[in-house]
């Protein structure tokens, strides 16, 4: 998951500094450090994997064990800034619980995915097989991915569920994509909040 | 990275206080000693200081052996030494014996100085911030100023959040293992029953059974009975004994049928043979006592405000002496106050005694906190 990092970019522009900023999915806490590093927040990695949590241990990062399928209990309402989860939506069961968890403690939430609507993924497809590639590396039997959607997807989910859309970027393996993003773009970074 | 070993042969050291200590039950020690062990060295900044609380039944004894007594063997041996994850080559470290304790310092089993006798049922109850102030003491006469960090597990892990609350100023980072904020109906009413045992043997004499030339073993030993049932985990015993018979069939007898009567049976007499029963009823008082919050209306997030160190909090999933959701309030509290906090919740199958075994991830996590603790 190491060729993505461009999304912490995008992330790191939409945070403000000295903001309290939570995690999920935080991996090794790379994208925390680097918010510390550059906006100074104060931040708090969440994850549920033993490794990736002494990882972040490590990394001199808060880090906060739980299982984010049963949401993010004991943590207040509105407590955040932002509440982040980059590209590890697609590995949750419970989608629509785990937004709604992230916009109840935090004033905003930043979301990004792969794109399964990429025009590579959609040529994989056509041709029998299932994507793999940059934004989607693992093969179908191995894949930690659960959820299979599409930038136009998730924005009907958020439509659905009175979430506004505040921002989105898209990008074809790091280059920005303006036009025709759900062909176009691999990965798309979004932020939200609640609708008013 | 080295291959981790022993700190070898180690001597305890005792130091004496004549400044009185007052203590929250309103009493007063007018003088008092403690006793106490070190591994490591204390650096010329003084800042690599690292004091490890222990929990109801351990001692200032952490790491190491002694040289008239090899097989005495430090309680946390396998966390501390060169190489191990609390590493003595990086950390000065020191282990305390509580007062009240029965390992030599000012405890029931001790002369009153006052008196030319000992203690016995006249030692005062002392609480967890006692303890926290006499070790602050013991830290103010080795000349260190503030701690790079202060760990302990169960009742240690609540002397490590109390240090956090008395002196923020003195504790850089703070590691509590399965410990709770406070105890439940539930802990207090195992403690009581652990009590009564000992209060009721007639050998208790009222405490003074020095004095008589016994002791209330009886009631010691049905003490750790009950307190071991609660340091395992279902599942563990069902493990380790499950319904196993040791005769292969029902004798129909008092006497051990099951081989869990036999463990608990031998595990109370060894402890009823080494452990003080007035220590064990002062300890497990301290434990019930314990409640930062009270002060601040039963709020738990009111009254960390005070403190300031990074901490880590560490459960084991198989807790439940002091479960996991008692460690997720701790951490709560502090996030709510925007402290520096890590938590993990280990799945260890041994129950309350996780924080005692060498489990990989527990102590790989554990070394990655120390590692990270600059000196």
């Amino acid at each position: 998951m190491t060729a993505y990092r461009y999304d912490h970019e995008v992330i790191a522009q939409w945070i403000e500094p000295g903001e309290k900023v939570l995690d999920l999915g935080c991996g090794d806490g790379t994208l925390l450090r680097h918010l510390v590093e550059v906006r100074q927040v104060q931040g708090y990695g969440v994850e549920n994997d033993p490794d990736k949590l002494q990882a972040s241990v490590r990394n001199g990062i808060n880090v906060i064990q739980m299982d984010l399928e049963k949401g993010l209990v004991g943590l207040e309402d509105g407590f955040f800034d932002h509440v982040i989860m980059s590209l590890s939506l697609q590995a949750m069961h419970n989608t629509q619980g785990i937004l709604h968890e992230m916009l109840r403690v935090g004033r905003e939430a930043v979301v990004s995915f792969p794109n399964f609507g990429y025009w590579r993924h959609r040529q994989s497809i056509l041709n029998g097989r299932m994507p793999v590639s940059e934004s989607l590396p693992h093969q179908w039997f191995n894949t930690p991915n659960v959820r299979f959607f599409t930038i136009a997807d998730f924005d009907v989910l958020c439509e659905m569920n009175g979430i506004a859309v505040r921002e989105r970027l898209a990008f074809d393996e790091g280059k920005l994509v303006l036009e025709e993003p759900n062909f176009l773009a691999s990965v798309a970074v979004y932020r939200l909040g609640r609708a008013a | 990275m080295i291959q981790a070993q022993s700190v070898g042969v180690v001597a305890p050291q005792r130091a004496d206080f004549a400044e009185p200590l007052k203590l929250r039950s309103g009493g007063q020690l007018d003088n008092y000693h403690l006793v106490y062990e070190t591994y490591g060295t204390l650096n010329a900044e003084r800042n690599n200081a690292v004091l490890v609380c222990h929990a109801l039944s351990g001692s200032h004894h952490l790491a190491g052996h002694y040289a008239d007594d090899p097989h005495n063997v430090g309680w946390w041996d396998n966390l501390i030494g060169p190489g191990k994850p609390l590493d003595t080559r990086k950390f000065f470290v020191i282990g305390v014996n509580n007062l009240g304790g029965c390992y030599g310092s000012s405890g029931p089993n001790q002369t009153n100085p006052a008196t030319g006798k000992l203690w016995g049922a006249d030692f005062p109850f002392v609480t967890v911030e006692d303890w926290v102030e006499s070790q602050a003491r013991l830290a103010d006469r080795l000349g260190i100023a503030r701690f790079a960090a202060v760990v302990g597990g169960s009742l240690g892990g609540m002397q490590a959040l109390s240090w956090s609350l008395q002196f923020p100023e003195r504790v850089g980072h703070v590691a509590v293992i399965a410990a709770a904020p406070k105890l439940t109906a539930q802990n207090i009413a195992f403690n009581e029953v652990a009590r009564q045992a000992i209060l009721t043997d007639p050998e208790f004499h009222g405490g003074h059974y020095y004095e008589h030339g016994v002791v209330p073993a009886r009631g010691l030993k049905l003490a750790r009975m009950v307190g071991h049932i609660t340091y395992l985990s279902d599942d563990s015993m069902a493990e380790k004994f499950g319904r196993s018979l040791r005769h292969g069939r029902n004798t129909y007898s008092y006497d051990v049928e099951f081989e869990i009567e036999s463990y608990l049976r031998y595990q109370g007499d060894k402890f009823a043979g080494y452990f003080d029963a007035n220590t064990y009823l002062l300890t497990t008082k301290a434990l019930d006592y314990f409640d930062p919050a009270f002060d601040y209306g039963g709020s738990l997030p009111a009254a960390l405000a005070r403190a300031s160190a990074d901490f880590l909090v560490i459960s084991f999933t198989t807790d439940w002496r002091f479960s996991p959701e008692r460690s997720r309030e701790i951490v709560y509290a502090l996030l709510h106050n925007k402290r520096n906090v890590s938590y993990a919740d280990i799945d260890c199958p041994a129950g309350h005694d996780s924080f005692l075994l060498d489990e990989a991830r527990y102590h790989a996590l554990l070394s990655a906190w120390f590692d990270r603790i600059e000196v």
